[in-house]
């Protein structure tokens, strides 16, 4: 489609959006309010700017359904950010867009090369994380063999893939590396590039170009990025082409702009940036403008593939102190409320961050207090393990609990450093 | 009358322990005995001193983690199986150690054995009803 033709329906779809927002829900229409802002003033996209941001804290004071703009009953799915009630995000999905979901993760899967030939093999997590859902519904509404394996249990994956002929495999990078690393040590015989395996579909968390060209050595696959935010849709936002130079974004279906973090002004195109989103089909969770702290450059080239979508680099970076580990958003604060949930004490703590082989590891430095201290190691040990359990279940991922003495995390001007990311993306 | 004993946390680490050391020597604080229960990243240092109070004051203004438990100090004999007696008695009684150790004491043939139970006092009445002498801290500190 040509760009002016996408500007114009693109308005088109803003004004129903803006619309929707405002008569569907109280929250959005007190802040249009606010902001001085009404839907009928908008009179083309560069009105844009006269729309108020939304937060990530905004959402969480929403919580659970404080931003659907429909009633309850018409609601069929939600998916959920990692994280305890203070911190989680409700998304609400109509039965609308669920097919919107689907059709825009099914897009991604023919930017790769996808057809309804291939048998795609989902080992992303299924549950209140979008991207083993998206990736099944995505892959039914292409017309694939969908196998819903979801995460973890290398050695079945590798069996399915074998016995099923699985030609795309959909998970995490780090995950994809693991499995090179599970071959390479405990299946020498097994030959992955015997297999029909020829697609990875990678996203969740960032990854490098290096980390590309090792995923594509070791597996002998084409490895793509799939990009997404639950806040948005989940996976499938954009996607890479087979050009594999940036993401192309559905812009049909979900309005970007890039913005000075500081400022909040508007950048020209081609200028590096926090990007926006404002969902312009989306029912029961409009999203508008919404701040994903996600920093690239969005820019049109003529792209080999001959989509003519814009496109957006891959992400490099974040604005703010979130932590992407194997997958799952971590905030610091989430884990300040899991150490004062175990021993209702807010110990003095430290986040390191790293990358040990494929996988992600992280380390928690918590000092122990005379509250937390005993004489006895197994009360100490119980304490570690409770603090783990409890990790494992509130934020979803296992961490290493290094007890340490106090005052051994730096603190400068009295304040700790609470995340140290070593990681090399 | 309870022992007191001095714990504190220390971390696995080369020069961790000399520190705690250094501590309590700057203070004039005699070590009686100790034991350090270690895991693979911390231990935690069990300490019978002259003067537990003040033993911990100098650590705590240090930042050092640390605390006060009552333990048992048991005199027994220094022969061959004599602690083996002992311990009868805490099976019968159904009574767990958590943890114990051992000195002997310089000016007699005597061992004294440190033990750590949940139910300090119910191991005490044990001792007492087969006539064990339960040592204060009197005793230990005894030149």
């Amino acid at each position: 489609m040509p760009e002016n033709k996408m500007k114009e329906l693109q308005f088109e779809r803003m004004k129903w959006s803006l619309t929707h927002a405002y008569n569907g829900n109280k929250f959005y229409q007190e802040k249009f309010d606010k902001a001085g802002f009404h839907p009928d003033k908008f009179k083309s996209l560069a009105d844009m700017k006269h729309v108020p941001f939304l937060d990530k804290q905004e959402m969480r004071d929403n919580y659970p359904f404080g931003l659907f703009a429909v009633p309850l009953d018409e609601v069929v799915r939600v998916h959920s950010s990692s994280g305890t009630t203070g911190n989680a995000t409700v998304v609400g999905y109509t039965k609308n867009d669920v097919d919107v979901f689907a059709e825009v993760v099914a897009r991604c899967l023919g930017c790769y090369g996808g057809t309804e030939k291939d048998i795609l093999q989902v080992a992303y997590g299924y549950g209140l994380f979008t991207g083993g859902l998206g990736l099944h519904y995505g892959g039914e509404k292409m017309g694939c063999l969908t196998v819903p394996i979801s995460g973890g249990n290398t050695e079945r994956q590798l069996m399915l893939i074998k016995d099923f002929g699985t030609t795309m495999l959909a998970c995490t990078p780090s995950y994809a590396l693991n499995i090179a690393d599970y071959l390479e040590k405990k299946k020498p015989d097994y030959d992955i590039r015997s297999t029909n395996l020829r697609i990875g579909i990678l996203g969740a968390e960032p990854w490098s170009e290096a980390m590309r060209t090792e995923i594509e050595n070791r597996l002998g696959i084409q490895a793509f990025d799939i990009y997404g935010l639950s806040e948005v849709i989940g996976p499938g936002v954009s996607a890479e082409c087979t050009a594999k130079s940036g993401l192309h974004v559905f812009e049909d279906h979900f309005y970007v702009e890039i913005i000075d973090p500081e400022t909040g002004e508007i950048l020209p195109e081609g200028e590096k940036g926090e990007i926006i989103y404002t969902s312009l089909t989306k029912e029961a969770f409009p999203t508008i403008r919404y701040r994903s702290k996600d920093i690239t450059r969005l820019y049109h080239d003529n792209c080999s593939c001959g989509r003519t979508l814009v496109k957006m680099e891959k992400v490099t970076g974040r604005s703010d102190d979130m932590l992407i580990i194997r997958g799952v958003n971590v905030f610091p604060s989430q884990i300040e409320t899991v150490l004062m949930e175990v021993e209702g004490t807010e110990p003095h703590y430290q986040i390191i961050v790293d990358r040990k082989g494929a996988l992600d590891d992280i380390e928690v430095m918590v000092e122990v207090s005379e509250k937390l201290f005993s004489d006895e190691v197994k009360v100490l040990d119980n304490l570690k393990k409770r603090i783990t359990d409890r990790f494992r279940s509130v934020l979803g991922i296992s961490a290493r609990i290094s007890l340490v003495e106090p005052m051994t995390i730096a603190r400068s001007e009295g304040k700790a450093q609470r995340v140290i990311d070593k990681r090399q993306i | 009358m309870n022992v007191t004993q001095v714990s504190v946390f220390v971390e696995n680490k080369p020069g961790h322990l000399q520190n705690v050391l250094k501590i309590l020597g700057e203070e004039n604080i005699n070590i009686i005995t100790l034991t350090i229960a270690e895991t693979s990243d911390f231990g935690i240092l069990r300490l019978i001193v002259n003067d537990p109070d003040k033993a911990v004051g100098a650590l705590k203004k240090q930042s050092i983690t640390c605390s006060t438990t009552d333990v048992l100090a048991l005199e027994i004999d220094d022969t061959p199986g004599s602690l083996y007696k002992a311990i009868e008695t805490f099976a019968k009684m159904n009574l767990n150690i958590e943890y114990m150790y051992a000195f002997t004491e310089k000016r007699q043939d005597k061992a004294v054995m440190i033990f750590r139970f949940d139910d300090i006092e119910a191991a005490k009445k044990a001792l007492n009803k087969e006539g064990y002498n339960i040592v204060s801290k009197i005793n230990i500190i005894g030149e």
